[in-house]
């Protein structure tokens, strides 16, 4: 065991996948010299060379279209999208190439491309560097989108992403990058929990509080406060994405009955929207309230100064928790 | 510059933009099919028997014969679609038969002599429009990608896999097809921004086809399309694309420049679509019958033909037996588009994802449990639906 944070888990993960596979190549800017603005790739340029480590031009169509014709080619590229928010230009390449190409030529061009994707707010950024833009590609047949929480899964999820055959949107969350946590860099990734898989973050038998990202860590410190109160909250990290892991939800749901749903991205059309309703469809009869959502707001990602009021938080958590619970909360009483 | 077939250029505030002069190119082999000189050109094509003369015509002719049963098809309704390529027959067999058979084609959807000239099987060639499938043929089997649609997309395919090939360190060559509509799109510009700065192993070929669905190009561009090159450090040429010579020779030199660690090279291949964009549009809408009459006189097969002629290498007797031949293949392509089977229903959910996916494999199951209803005697296909 390593105590790593999970910025080191991931530049760890990295070197074992391009110590593994000399197909694997990472292309992204500034991810040679520097090491990545999160540096998250430092040093990998110096031990495995330009041609392993790519310094991309500014070009997020670039970095991915050229990552596809590398996929082409059989190699395995890896992505570096600098911040969530410039991943738009690239959007294109992702959702009609990267996504596609596999199902358009009947299996049998690959494209197991990971593309990572620094997201989510809290660390008091300009614009454009605080999004959470996962919806539009849980969204798209053909991508796999998962986010890791902690150091552990840093470490095995990204090596997981870059050894499938699928292409994978690989979010992580950018205001943990410094949190540290244990880390077994020996342990072999079959025995790893698969990436398709979601855990329990939180053993709870009141209410399932899903989430994923950063905001595990926020839904930790829920269930730890509402234990005092004799509430028991169950906190499960969703890991995946698309395809969200169903029965680990429903196995919880069944036991609380109430589920509330959490994370940073706008409310509409959200991945809390698409659990919120296929739990409904799958559970109904087991719901003691109806699955609640806390969000970000749907508004563009606000100024620095006002973030903490478009980030879900402890308390707007806890008043989620006790809306499913039937206790005041902040909408008692409103009508319509 | 003006337009080339004379139009005022002040007529209309959308069209007026001047479209390029159709000379200023490279010519190896006159509209009257005489062969003329190119000093740096030549010496590329002087190995070019009777019988590689030959095969080019034959490839030129056959497609072209091709493409006009797949209107035919589609004006009958057995394919949805067809984006004709009647006038391009010489930038796409020129640049096809100087590739290599392990050199990579990244094309956009009006390639078809390409393909046909990597060995495309007729069964494969309408599989797309007739709506069959979601790719005609095995890219690694035909060396050619899966034809684009979204516009200069293939471009960065067609750069990233020319870096896949210096890595693994061979002297393959990638080429990526495009047109003159493509090179306004932001993926062809950041296509040539890396191949750039990597020196990639990749030949761009744009035909500049002088349109765009209605769009001329003087509305891409008010500068000859290959001098966009000039900018990123990238060598250009540009060759008259409806003499066949002039392209294969321009594309021989751009590959010898890939595979000796030369990196990129753009090429316009000055051409004209005789047909639509695609059997969706009218051309009659916006471009003029002089315009086409203009274009007429320069018929890339009929200046070959000429040529071959002129040398005694094609009789009345030749040319029959290759339209003959044209026939067949015409026949060929037609009797595999009407065999060609829909698919099953639930193939639609096959390949999504190379591993499997919960949600897929669960949609799957739904719609096969649904559909079996309708196998059951007694079931709701035929009760309450009925």
């Amino acid at each position: 065991m390593s105590t790593l944070t999970l910025g080191q888990a991931l530049n760890a993960g990295l070197r074992r996948a391009l110590e593994d596979d000399d197909r694997v190549v990472l292309l992204g800017e500034d991810i040679g010299t520097l090491g990545g603005v999160f540096r998250v790739t430092d040093g990998l340029q110096r031990d495995f060379g330009d041609a392993r480590v790519v310094d991309t031009p500014l070009s997020e169509a670039g970095i991915i279209g050229t990552a596809v014709g590398l996929a082409y080619r059989g190699f395995r590229p890896v992505c570096e999208i600098q911040f969530d928010g410039f991943i738009y230009p690239g959007f294109d390449q992702i959702v009609a190439q990267v996504a596609k190409l596999h199902a358009r030529t009947q299996g049998r061009v690959r494209m197991p491309l990971t593309i990572r994707v620094p997201f989510g707010g809290g660390i008091g950024a300009v614009e454009h560097h605080s999004e959470s833009p996962e919806a539009y590609f849980t969204h798209t047949s053909g991508l796999r989108v998962v986010a890791c929480a902690n150091p552990q899964d840093a470490y095995t999820m990204v090596r997981q992403a870059i050894a499938s055959d699928d292409p994978v949107l690989f979010f992580e969350p950018k205001r943990r990058y410094h949190a540290k946590g244990e880390v077994d860099v020996d342990a072999d990734l079959a025995d790893a929990p698969p990436m398709g898989v979601a855990t329990v973050a939180q053993r709870g038998d009141d209410v399932t509080l899903v989430t994923y990202g950063a905001l595990v860590q926020v839904a930790r410190d829920a269930a730890a406060a509402t234990a005092d109160d004799g509430v028991s909250i169950e906190v499960i990290d969703l890991r995946s994405l698309s395809p969200v892991d169903y029965p680990t939800i429903e196995q919880s749901v069944r036991r609380t009955g109430r589920l509330v749903i959490t994370h940073e991205a706008g409310q509409q059309g959200g991945v809390g929207a698409e659990i919120a309703a296929s739990i409904t469809e799958r559970c109904f009869e087991f719901l003691e309230a109806a699955p609640v959502r806390i969000t970000g707001h749907d508004v563009p990602y606000p100024p620095a100064k006002l973030e903490q009021h478009h980030l879900p938080d402890l308390d707007r958590i806890l008043d989620g928790v006790d809306r499913v619970l039937g206790r005041p909360n902040s909408l008692t009483g409103v009508e319509g | 510059m003006t337009l080339s077939d004379g139009r005022d250029t002040d007529a209309h505030p959308r069209t007026d933009r001047p479209a390029q002069a159709a000379s200023e190119f490279v010519q190896l082999l006159d509209p009257d099919g005489t062969r003329v000189t190119a000093p740096g050109y030549d010496q590329w094509i002087a190995d070019l028997d009777e019988a590689a003369l030959l095969a080019l015509y034959r490839d030129m002719v056959v497609i072209h014969r091709v493409d006009a049963e797949a209107t035919a098809l589609q004006r009958q309704g057995e394919i949805g679609l067809w984006p004709p390529l009647a006038g391009q027959e010489a930038a796409q067999v020129g640049s096809a038969h100087a590739l290599r058979e392990d050199d990579f084609v990244f094309s956009s959807y009006r390639e078809h002599a390409v393909a046909w000239c990597r060995g495309l099987r007729p069964e494969d060639l309408l599989k797309v429009w007739r709506g069959v499938a979601g790719s005609g043929w095995d890219p690694y089997e035909l060396g050619m990608a899966t034809p684009q649609i979204i516009i200069a997309a293939q471009t960065l395919h067609a750069v990233g896999y020319a870096m896949g090939i210096q890595r693994d360190g061979t002297d393959q060559a990638a080429i990526a097809y495009f047109g003159d509509g493509a090179t306004s799109e932001g993926d062809a510009s950041e296509a040539l921004v890396f191949a750039a700065t990597y020196k990639a192993p990749v030949v761009f070929f744009c035909q500049n086809n002088q349109w765009a669905i209605s769009e001329p190009v003087g509305l891409q561009s008010t500068q000859h399309l290959a001098q966009r090159a000039a900018g990123f450090g990238i060598p250009w040429m540009r060759v008259d694309g409806n003499d066949v010579l002039a392209v294969m020779a321009a594309t021989r030199i751009a590959l010898e420049r890939a595979r000796t660690g030369g990196g990129p090279t753009y090429i316009e291949a000055v051409t004209y679509r005789m047909g639509p964009h695609t059997t969706a549009d009218d051309p009659k809408r916006y471009r003029t019958e002089d315009e086409l009459e203009e274009w007429r006189g320069r018929d890339p097969i009929a200046r070959l033909e000429r040529l071959l002629r002129s040398r005694g290498a094609l009789d009345d007797d030749g040319a029959s037996d290759i339209a003959r031949e044209a026939d067949a293949a015409a026949a060929a392509v037609r009797a595999a588009c009407v065999s060609l089977p829909d698919p099953e229903p639930l193939s639609i959910f096959d390949h999504v994802y190379a591993e499997p996916n919960s949600h897929v494999d669960r949609q799957r199951d739904h719609y096969a449990r649904y559909l079996a209803m309708f196998d059951e005697p007694g079931a709701a296909g035929e009760g309450s639906r009925a």
